[in-house]
């Protein structure tokens, strides 16, 4: 035990001298919570829109006035031709291009359809799916207006009422969603990097060897490594967990202790990514980079930035073994769902496996005597 | 559990001790042994193999072929007995930079097991032979390289093991700490631990109780200074060694 | 050779020796494109989706049916409450419910509307939206081809340079900006920390080298590594991945290369900052990686955020390239369009290595 501890005091006295280090750790991911929370959103705010009304009749008027006055859209153009409105999507100025046909209000009155063309640019895909649901939103909208207005209603018709309602979030606030998942990527990112970093950097510098040759377990070196990230790594959380509560207001249905719990096993499990990196590089620089690699897939594939659900079978199957996606998950649910433990018990045992494997793995590989 | 009790007589013995890279040998069957309390010169060129060896011996790397016994313990299935029984000092500066000296003191003596006490009264006798205990609270890299290699040895000491290697230990110093480095030497074996030092400089080998000299990863001579000189009809070690180093034969 | 290019020699060596760093310098963009190209979606697919008839009539279990054919939903479930809806929600099993009204269809030759709710799973607010309008539209059409409703406006939709919304088509120029940003940035800055924290940056200063010369060695021979990563990436991306590249390519090459060397800069000017690699990697990370990826475009429209971030989206170099790249190989556009982001980007070049230029040689007076 002495000897553990003798380590473990070594690693945070090296960690807390390295003042730049301790700062940054702590500090980068704070600031980058409180700018980059507010970016992470697709809500749009007055996408430039190119109007082509052929009629120009007060229906049109009206038609074009509704996607006027929404805040979603920003008029900057009327043209007369569809030609010349598409050269406003081409020198970018415009992404969307609304074609109102010739024959608008005699549809409206008289109940046949017509076809209102949406030019979208696909140049910015998840743009160009919220400009066609919003556009689409809006002319239905103008539709039932125009239905509730016009008399007589011809016999048969009716239209439907769809009312879209969103549990756990109501207001579709994208920052429920990324505050808590971009914390998480922080706090993994930093953990594992720099503890993958700080046992390379014993080996290029020769300090190792001396370790090497004293009669020190494996596992009290690698605990000892681990240890200082590990409770770095809840402090960060919890510190990022206060502003996320203090600035943004993002719900905490369910159990804090819950959380901390998880995120104690998922730290684990991260930590010893970085673990077994360094046990296979022999330089900082490439252990950064192979846990950057291995990193990077994992948070991409987590489904923070796109839904798991989305991705093909194959992929799904790969996520599975990413301890990421687990607890993102788990943080949705319970902080945005209240979920309990019965509910996440399943994730957290799956990360308190691979967090064994991990482990096991990486001391075993770890040699004191070279082979 | 250490077989043949006549074997304890001796702190160090190798037999057939081989390392091969691939093809290449770095280290070729070598056969020796020290005696405690020796002051033991394992000299040679660079590249003639005495790092492999040491390596060896202090359970850093296994051995190809062949065996050795360190303190009494077999250094391919008791290596971990090895490393409680030996003090090592590297080649490569291999303290803690980033740490005081008290710090650095406190880690190594908590990772033998010394207690907190033990820990502060060694460190404390340590660094007053020093003459260094104004500085036990300065950061490492704030020390002239000459004072960080003793105290590197006195590190390597703090748990009192039978036997110390050193690798190269004056690699880098000038010559008043060379001297006052080998006194510390003496002080070590005078108080009974064996000294199993590697260097190149062939003059310290008159320092030394038996020296051996290596070349292309066998030994080649052993024996006191003395011996050596005799036997190779040189007047000093140096020019022993000179007759011995041939070029190697593409 | 002068000097100068002794020591270029001595960089691209350096690079070549280290397998492994090469190795995922090379083989993450292509992993990365190939999570992109086939893994990364925001399509639909399989999304499981309760449907709750209040009712049970006919009417509703075609239109399950006609939900569950599109391949985008399935059912996942027998649901007969809201109450379970809930559960369903709250364990993740469904991530939408369709709710029907007890008295559909019945009321159907009534003035007035039939009314469905909707609640999806707003945990992801991303899928949310789609999941919901998505279902919203399929609804309505399948009300309107069932011939029981008044024909409301109906609107033809077509999306331009990217008909199909392949998520690659529009990932591919992000992934760019990325990897040559993090690879060059990243890579200068803790090669040079390195040389730092081995002592060999002073036996640097002290050569005939001069500065500026020291800067332009390293940048050289990284250079020509991210432009080879570059060019594999593009054609990969173009000929396995199937993504056009519609505009001119030697503006492309321009705008690449202009972009790879102010990353570079950037990366020399982080090392100057940093004594440790680690520090290195930290400020390269902190400062480049998650504003990268968030600020620039990527993922994130920069219209959608608050004006002050808009503001400061402006400052890293790829959001500018990302700009100009994706209209070049999207849409074709030309210098008269891409002038703008190519002029910031070569200013930002020449500022960071003046920048850089000027702390080496503060650190030479020290």
């Amino acid at each position: 035990m002495t000897t553990f501890l003798a380590l473990l005091r070594k690693e945070f006295i090296q960690i807390i001298r390295n003042r730049p280090i301790l700062v940054m750790m702590i500090g980068l991911p704070i600031v980058q919570l409180l700018i980059l929370a507010h970016a992470a959103t697709f809500e749009l705010r007055s996408v430039e829109m190119i109007v082509v009304d052929q009629e120009r009749s007060a229906e049109s008027r009206r038609l074009v006035q509704s996607f006027a006055s929404g805040g979603f859209f920003s008029i900057v153009g009327h043209e007369d031709n569809v030609d010349m409105a598409l050269g406003y999507i081409e020198s970018s100025e415009a992404m969307f291009v609304l074609v109102i046909p010739p024959d608008l209000s005699k549809s409206v009155q008289s109940g046949l359809p017509t076809k209102l063309q949406l030019l979208i640019s696909g140049e910015d895909g998840v743009r160009a799916g919220l400009i066609q649901a919003y556009a689409n939103g809006i002319i239905q909208l103008q539709a039932r207006s125009y239905l509730l207005e016009s008399m007589p209603v011809p016999k048969g018709a009716s239209s439907i009422e769809i009312r879209e309602l969103f549990a756990y979030n109501p207001e579709l606030d994208y920052k429920f969603f990324m505050v808590p998942g971009i914390l998480v990527l922080l706090v993994t990112l930093v953990g594992s990097l720099l503890s993958a970093m700080n046992i390379v950097r014993e080996k290029e510098i020769g300090t190792i060897e001396q370790l090497n040759v004293t009669p020190i377990r494996r596992w009290q070196f690698i605990s000892a490594k681990l240890f200082p990230f590990w409770i770095i790594g809840l402090v960060e959380l919890a510190f990022g967990l206060a502003i996320a509560k203090l600035v943004f207001n993002i719900p905490m249905m369910g159990s804090l202790l819950l959380v901390f719990m998880a995120a104690a096993v998922y730290l684990l499990a991260v930590l010893s990514i970085g673990l077994l990196v360094s046990t296979v590089t022999n330089t900082q620089q490439q252990a950064m980079f192979i846990a950057w690699f291995i990193l990077v897939i994992f948070i991409l594939m987590s489904g923070l930035f796109t839904p798991i659900q989305s991705m093909p079978e194959w992929a799904q199957m790969v996520t599975r073994l990413n301890p990421v996606s687990y607890f993102i998950e788990i943080m949705r649910r319970v902080l945005l769902k209240g979920a309990g433990w019965m509910s996440i018990q399943g994730l957290v045992f799956a990360l308190a496996v691979y967090a064994s494997i991990m482990l096991s793995i990486a001391v075993w590989r770890y040699r004191k005597v070279a082979a | 559990m250490t077989s043949n009790s006549a074997q304890d007589l001796y702190a160090i013995q190798a037999v057939d001790l081989t390392r091969k890279f691939g093809h290449f040998v770095a280290v070729d069957h070598i056969n020796f042994h020290v005696e405690k309390g020796e002051v033991f010169g394992f000299l040679g060129a660079n590249g003639a193999g005495k790092t492999t060896a040491i390596r060896m011996l202090i359970g850093l790397l296994r051995a190809s072929e062949g065996t050795a016994k360190v303190a009494g313990f077999d250094i391919h299935t008791e290596t971990e007995r090895v490393k409680s029984s030996i003090g090592y000092m590297s080649q490569r500066f291999s303290l803690y930079e980033d740490l005081t000296v008290l710090e650095n003191f406190e880690l190594y003596g908590g990772i033998y097991g010394l207690s907190r006490s033990d820990v502060r009264e060694k460190s404390s006798s340590a660094l007053a032979r020093l003459g260094l205990e104004s500085h036990k609270k300065s950061i490492l890299s704030s020390l002239p390289l000459g004072w960080k290699q003793k105290l590197a040895f006195m590190v390597a000491q703090l748990h009192n093991p039978p036997i110390v290697f050193l690798d190269e230990p004056t690699g880098g110093v000038d010559p008043i700490t060379r001297r006052q480095f080998w006194e510390m030497i003496y002080e070590a074996a005078a108080g009974g631990t064996t000294i199993f030092v590697t260097t190149h400089y062939m003059d310290e080998a008159e320092y030394c109780d038996r020296v051996s000299i290596m070349n292309a990863g066998r030994i080649e001579v052993m024996g006191t200074p003395g011996e050596i000189k005799e036997m190779l009809g040189a007047k000093s070690i140096d020019e022993a060694f000179v007759r011995i180093a041939r070029p190697v034969e593409d | 050779m002068g000097s100068l290019g002794s020591f270029i020699m001595k960089e691209v060596r350096h690079i070549l020796r280290d397998k492994r760093t090469l190795l995922i310098l090379f083989g993450m963009p292509i992993a990365q494109l190939v999570l992109f190209g086939y893994a990364i979606r925001n399509e639909l697919n399989d999304v499981p989706i309760a449907v709750v008839y209040l009712s049970g009539s006919e009417e509703v279990s075609k239109l399950s049916n006609h939900l569950t054919a599109s391949g985008y939903f399935t059912l996942a479930g027998v649901y007969r409450t809201e109450a379970e809806v809930w559960d369903g929600l709250e364990s993740g099993e469904i991530k939408a419910a369709v709710l029907v009204e007890p008295d559909y269809p019945s009321n159907l030759n009534e003035p007035g509307s039939a009314r469905f709710q909707i609640i999806t799973d707003g945990s992801d607010p991303n899928m949310a939206q789609t999941v919901s309008s998505q279902l919203s539209a399929m609804i309505r059409a399948w009300h309107q081809s069932s011939g029981a409703s008044f024909p409301t406006l109906q609107t033809e939709v077509r999306l331009l340079y990217n008909p199909e919304m392949k998520s690659v088509y529009l990932f591919v120029p992000g992934l760019m900006a990325f990897i040559l940003m993090l690879v060059s940035a990243l890579m200068t800055s803790i090669s040079v920390a390195r040389e730092k924290e081995m002592g060999t940056m002073e036996l640097l200063l002290v050569s005939p080298l001069k500065p500026i010369e020291i800067i332009i060695g390293k940048v050289a021979a990284y250079i020509m590594l991210a432009g080879v990563n570059a060019l594999t990436v593009t054609l990969i991306a173009v000929y396995v991945f199937g993504v056009p590249f519609r505009g001119s390519f030697v503006l492309f090459s321009l705008l690449t290369i202009v972009y790879i060397v102010t990353s570079l800069a950037l990366g020399v000017l982080i090392s100057t900052k940093s004594n440790t690699q680690q520090t290195a990697m930290m400020i390269s990370l902190g400062a480049l990686l998650l504003p990268v990826i968030l600020l620039s475009g990527f993922i994130f429209p920069i219209k959608s955020m608050p004006d002050i971030l808009q503001m400061l989206a402006q400052v890293p170099p790829a959001k500018w390239y990302l700009e100009a790249a994706r209209s070049i190989m999207l849409k074709g556009a030309g210098l008269n369009v891409v002038w703008v982001p190519l002029v910031v980007l070569t200013g930002m070049m020449f500022a960071f290595i003046v920048l850089a230029w000027k702390n080496l040689k503060e650190h030479l007076d020290l």
